[in-house]
């Protein structure tokens, strides 16, 4: 049976060579901690990893805090600006927006019900941050503000480098979880000017349960595990060494094939958004397309209901994911295209087609293959 | 890559009738039903249509159509066969349990949304009489589904109200939920619980 994922967007495989590094990663058991040779042999190689993942998103090595993952960054910036509110701050407000990933949008709901001020910048009818109520809601009440760089489901990049400038005006600090857009597009925090920046290395073909939060030097910051001393105080925990290793080498690999794989998932991309507005009738394509991460495509198909459409893919050996709340074990369909201003059917009927390094323009032929007489039989049970 | 230790979403019997759903309708067969049923909400991404014919006050056929997960279209099929050759009484009285059970059982989430393809039934089973008519004697023998979302019935609602569980609009919403998702029944909700509250003196 053919196999093609695409849902690179939920995680990626591991680079061969990332494998390799982390096989020998492996023996360095020592604790980076320490300061005999086996720990100072560990956290060379940390070093090492650190500096890699500093090259790639243009910030130096020391504001590189490695975590568990981008939720964990992300839990991490929200604690530090609720610390400085407790300890008193004027700026007591943060404002963000309603189509960010779960973990800062689970952290608003969980500071909302602490009596934290947070705002929720709408966005327009392509998920893009509406810069006019940006403009509204900044005031010199206002801590922090986040916004994500790429949208994991429907691809939008946002004016970040606008959004950092009309931040820094009042006074604000700038966060951004750039998980979705770390090698796909060029991300550089010093180009943009941003205070802190939140990673994760599975979604660039490096292990699942390690990540970074880049912190600009002058900054506020608190730590979110307390603990020892590891990360100049910021991050407690013993070195996930092997995990870090890996990072470090799959961010190598992304920084030096960023440029190529931005075109060749875009090409990958367009050959099917293409290929899917031929040959299926009456199909909306979600999110901004002049703005958008190169390798993402959501396609909602009237009548045709997204978890159904994603079984019988799959059963056709391809996987993707769908915003229909069906699939979510909740009742609500995806909040990112309902804050997106897409009808509530259009959600449910939504899919994403997330491509990555391992696929091939075969790839996108199959898809145009199988997918076609899906909707089609879908639609003809339809009671709609 | 090719083999795979986790089984199917579903049980066997979900994949079966989703793979290969029993009855649906086709243009092409010209079914022409003696009674037709529309329930669901697209809010909760589920919309259903069943068409019967009676024969004998017995369903002869069903034919039905349904926009929704695999889990609703598995079920529909499901019921669809286990629907022909019952009595109009027995038909009404099929509970979802009872399609559930014969698929293998659904995920606890699933079931409340997915599983519509009895209320289906019944208003096709209302319809045919109505259109005949016929003396319905079955339509308040079972409680009727007044959220379709969170599956909330009005018995369920009466014995809130009779019970003072719910003496306010707001704690019959903190209770059931009832509302929160497509917001469809709010206003048929809040009648029904004005009108229980006279009932009951609450």
């Amino acid at each position: 049976m053919k196999f093609v994922y695409l849902d690179n967007n939920a995680t990626t495989p591991i680079h061969e060579d990332v494998i390799d590094s982390m096989n020998e990663a492996l023996a360095f058991y020592g604790n980076a901690s320490s300061m005999h040779a086996f720990g100072r042999d560990a956290a060379f190689k940390i070093e090492e990893a650190r500096l890699a993942v500093a090259d790639l998103i243009g910030a130096p090595s020391g504001s590189i805090v490695f975590t568990s993952g981008a939720s964990e960054a992300n839990n991490t910036v929200f604690n530090i600006f609720r610390e400085q509110i407790d300890l008193g701050s004027k700026r007591n407000r943060i404002v963000t927006t309603a189509i960010e990933h779960p973990s800062i949008i689970e952290m608003v709901a969980y500071l909302r019900g602490r009596g934290y001020k947070i705002d929720l910048c709408p966005v327009d009818n392509t998920g893009r941050v509406r810069l006019d109520a940006l403009k509204e809601l900044l005031a010199e009440d206002v801590a922090l503000v986040s916004v994500m760089f790429g949208n994991n489901e429907i691809g939008t990049i946002q004016p970040i480098k606008e959004i950092v400038e009309m931040a820094h005006s009042v006074g604000a600090y700038v966060h951004s979880d750039a998980t979705q857009a770390i090698g796909k597009v060029e991300v550089s925090m010093r180009e943009l000017g941003l205070d802190y920046l939140s990673l994760s290395a599975h979604k660039f073909y490096g292990p699942k349960g390690i990540g970074v939060l880049a912190v600009a030097k002058g900054v506020p910051y608190a730590p979110y595990i307390h603990g020892g001393h590891q990360e100049a105080g910021r991050r407690a925990g013993t070195y996930n060494t092997v995990a870090i290793i890996g990072m470090g080498a799959a961010a190598k690999i992304a920084k030096r094939d960023q440029k190529d794989e931005e075109r060749r998932l875009w090409k990958m991309r367009e050959m099917l958004r293409k290929g899917i507005v031929e040959k299926i009738p009456n199909v909306v394509i979600n999110g901004n397309q002049e703005h958008c991460l190169p390798g993402t495509l959501d396609v909602s198909f009237p009548h045709a209901e997204g978890e159904s459409i994603l079984l019988y893919l799959d059963l056709e050996g391809i996987q993707v994911s769908t915003g229909s709340a069906c699939a979510s074990g909740s009742l609500e369909p995806s909040y990112v295209l309902l804050s997106s201003g897409v009808d509530i059917e259009l959600a449910h009927g939504s899919i994403r087609f997330s491509f990555g390094r391992y696929n091939t323009e075969d790839d996108v032929a199959y898809v145009l293959e199988k997918l076609p007489p899906i909707i089609k039989r879908l639609r003809e049970m339809s009671a709609l | 890559m090719s083999n795979f230790m986790a089984q199917w979403v579903y049980s066997p019997a979900v994949k079966d009738h989703f793979m290969n759903p029993r009855n649906t309708w086709d243009e092409k067969e010209n079914f022409v039903p003696d009674g037709v049923g529309d329930v669901g909400s697209l809010a909760c991404g589920d919309q259903m249509r069943v068409m019967i014919q009676v024969e004998n006050d017995r369903i002869k056929a069903i034919r039905w159509l349904t926009y929704g997960c695999a889990s609703a279209i598995a079920s529909t099929s499901m019921l669809s066969e286990m629907a022909i050759g019952l009595t109009l009484e027995d038909a009404y009285h099929l509970a979802p349990e009872t399609i559930t059970e014969a698929l293998g059982g659904l995920p606890e989430h699933k079931f409340h949304c997915s599983v519509l393809g009895d209320k289906g039934l019944r208003a096709a089973i209302d319809d045919y009489l109505e259109k005949n008519g016929l003396p319905n004697p079955y339509r308040h023998t079972i409680a009727k589904i007044v959220c379709e979302c969170h599956n909330i019935t009005d018995v369920q609602i009466e014995n809130l109200v009779k019970t003072k569980q719910a003496t306010t609009l707001e704690e019959l919403q903190e209770i059931t939920k009832y509302g929160s998702t497509c917001g469809k029944c709010k206003a048929d909700i809040a009648g029904l619980f004005d009108e229980l509250k006279h009932i009951y003196n609450v």
